[in-house]
């Protein structure tokens, strides 16, 4: 590389750099704006100081009295909880069974089955309301996880992916010495699959937790058993104008989604990049 | 790939492994298309039974004026938010891609969004975007200038096409990083032997070799686009049930849980897979045209 040329690379950096940490604050502002607000007394909401003259955690407790956010809050792990178990369960089969397995027909329901991903949820979701409130299901949760023990073309998608990575003798060799395809799966796929596994599980979570439509459309006004996303949109109703307590509520909704990402950091962005292009 | 052959009891095995699946396929997608389809030509409030409506529900459409206004402001909301997530995220990834110091922190920073809930960080918004005291107002008149009602029928599409973008650029970013990460080093070395300025290898070489990213990033884009709900319905929900940015999702939604009209809902819905279908099939065509591997 000659002079001028390194020149120009250092100007380019030098630009990347601040046009980088632009568009980071812009990303990151507003959250450490919503961790202040949440701090401050509701009489100084108004004040526009990013550090609150007054540190309380006041917001917490009156934001239970108003609304049974901890029920919610609970509500959400348990419907996301069980939404990951059956979709882990369920797509981690089938994606096997596409990887490993020839069968009649097997091209043509991957095919189906990757179809559905350009598939509105808008137009499944009417016969599907129509049939949970006919079962009486309509007000629980149930129909906010049964659907996620009936497989997805994500998941599937992603499970095949790195099933096909694992070497078939692997499977040649069991099957020699007599396992079943069940066995070979629970012994042998299943643990060599951990990463795709903890990176799909995360994002199964993490859509499960932020789901607000199909809340919305099954849990619509009982604060005790609804979701934490219906309960931020019912509280958004009936106090608007009280941030601090409005973003103490948001708080607790994003936490535990932003908590498990700085953990498992590395697994959010394989699922992302695992789903993109293989 | 896929050598085994199943034999005897495996196939018992194999059906029981696919049946979740299977079953998801023919009731949870294919046979619920099949349903909303001959609900659309129906009238039915699900408290009376259901009455033949022939087509009025799809004869309807045209002349409803909140449908009407739904379709343009979905179309209009996917036409800046589609170009606007791929382009900044492409630059993003681009910028991300120099190995700069803090590459990490950044990486982080710009991921967050896309992690959050969008009903939570909406609330958030909705103060930004406030017209009384909200964040962005007081901004405006402290430096002296008049306040803009941001979520107003006239502003609320640019105030909600930048929410939803800034959720979604750490998405795309991701997609673009791991698409320019797969371009063998050797085109760079070649090039810059060659002389090639920085802009050229940008063009002739990251640019092509991210067709494919580009591709596959455009076509998510656009279908979630036409699904976007979230943000819509946190910061543009009026008092009266109603938005100032009414979308197809959110009519759907109004229709059919609101109100309970199914086969008006069924319609809409029909209406909104029917686009995405043909927008996908749009860029597959011209993805084949243009001769870009996916």
């Amino acid at each position: 590389m000659n002079a001028t040329a390194k020149k120009r690379a250092v100007w380019g950096d030098v630009l990347a750099f601040a046009m980088l940490t632009f568009g980071a604050l812009c990303m990151v502002g507003p959250f450490i704006w919503m961790i202040s607000t949440s701090l401050k007394p509701v009489a100084q909401q108004y004040d526009m100081q990013l550090i609150p003259q007054t540190l309380t955690l006041e917001n917490y407790p009156r934001l239970l009295e108003i609304m049974p956010i901890h029920r919610q809050l609970f509500n959400s792990f348990t419907i996301a909880a069980i939404s990951t178990f059956g979709q882990l369960l369920t797509c981690s089969m089938a994606g096997f069974i596409f990887a490993v397995v020839r069968f009649p027909f097997r091209n043509l329901i991957f095919v189906l089955l990757l179809i559905t991903l350009m598939v509105p949820s808008q137009i499944t979701v009417i016969p599907q309301f129509i049939i949970f409130r006919f079962l009486g299901l309509y007000g629980t949760q149930a129909p906010l996880y049964l659907p996620a023990f009936l497989g997805g073309a994500f998941g599937t998608f992603l499970m095949r992916q790195y099933f096909l990575t694992i070497p078939i003798e692997l499977a040649e060799a069991a099957r020699i010495d007599g396992a079943s395809l069940a066995r070979i799966f629970f012994t042998i796929y299943l643990p060599l699959a951990k990463p795709a596994l903890a990176a799909f599980a995360i994002f199964a979570f993490m859509f499960s937790w932020n789901d607000l439509f199909n809340a919305l459309i099954y849990l619509p006004s009982n604060m005790e058993t609804t979701t934490v996303t219906v309960g931020l949109a019912l509280f958004q109703t009936q106090y608007a104008g009280q941030w601090p307590l409005m973003m103490a509520g948001s708080l607790l909704a994003v936490a535990p989604i932003i908590i498990v990402f700085f953990l498992a950091q590395r697994y959010f962005i394989a699922g992302i990049s695992m789903s993109g292009l293989k | 790939m896929g050598s085994l052959r199943p034999l005897g009891l495996e196939r018992a095995w194999l059906l029981i492994f696919l049946l979740p699946t299977l079953l998801g396929l023919a009731l949870g997608a294919f046979g619920s298309i099949f349903a909303s389809i001959g609900i659309s030509f129906m009238d039915w409030d699900l408290l009376t039974p259901p009455q033949a409506a022939g087509l009025s529900n799809y004869a309807g459409l045209p002349g409803d004026r909140l449908f009407n206004q739904a379709f343009w402001n979905t179309l209009a909301f996917a036409g800046l938010y589609v170009p606007a997530t791929v382009i900044i995220s492409l630059f993003v990834a681009l910028g991300l891609n120099r190995r700069l110091p803090g590459t990490t922190f950044f990486r982080v920073a710009f991921f967050l969004p896309t992690v959050s809930s969008p009903t939570a960080v909406g609330l958030l918004w909705t103060w930004i975007y406030a017209q009384d005291n909200g964040v962005l107002n007081n901004l405006i008149t402290a430096m002296g200038g008049d306040p803009v009602r941001w979520l107003s029928r006239d502003v609320a599409l640019y105030s909600v096409v930048i929410a939803n973008v800034w959720g979604a650029i750490g998405g795309g970013m991701i997609i673009f990083l791991a698409g320019l990460q797969s371009i063998p080093r050797d085109f760079y070395e070649v090039a810059e032997m060659d002389g090639a300025r920085a802009w050229q290898r940008l063009w002739f070489i990251t640019l092509p070799a991210l067709a494919p990213s580009m591709f596959f990033q455009t076509v998510l884009t656009t279908i979630n686009a036409f699904q976007a709900f979230d943000y819509i319905y946190i910061l543009t929900r009026t008092g009266n049930g109603n938005s100032t940015l009414p979308t197809m999702v959110f009519s759907i939604y109004r229709s059919g849980f609101r109100f309970f009209r199914m086969g008006d809902a069924a319609a809409q819905a029909v209406v909104l897979t029917l686009i995405i279908l043909v927008l996908t099939w749009v860029y597959f065509r011209l993805q084949k045209k243009w001769g870009a591997p996916a």
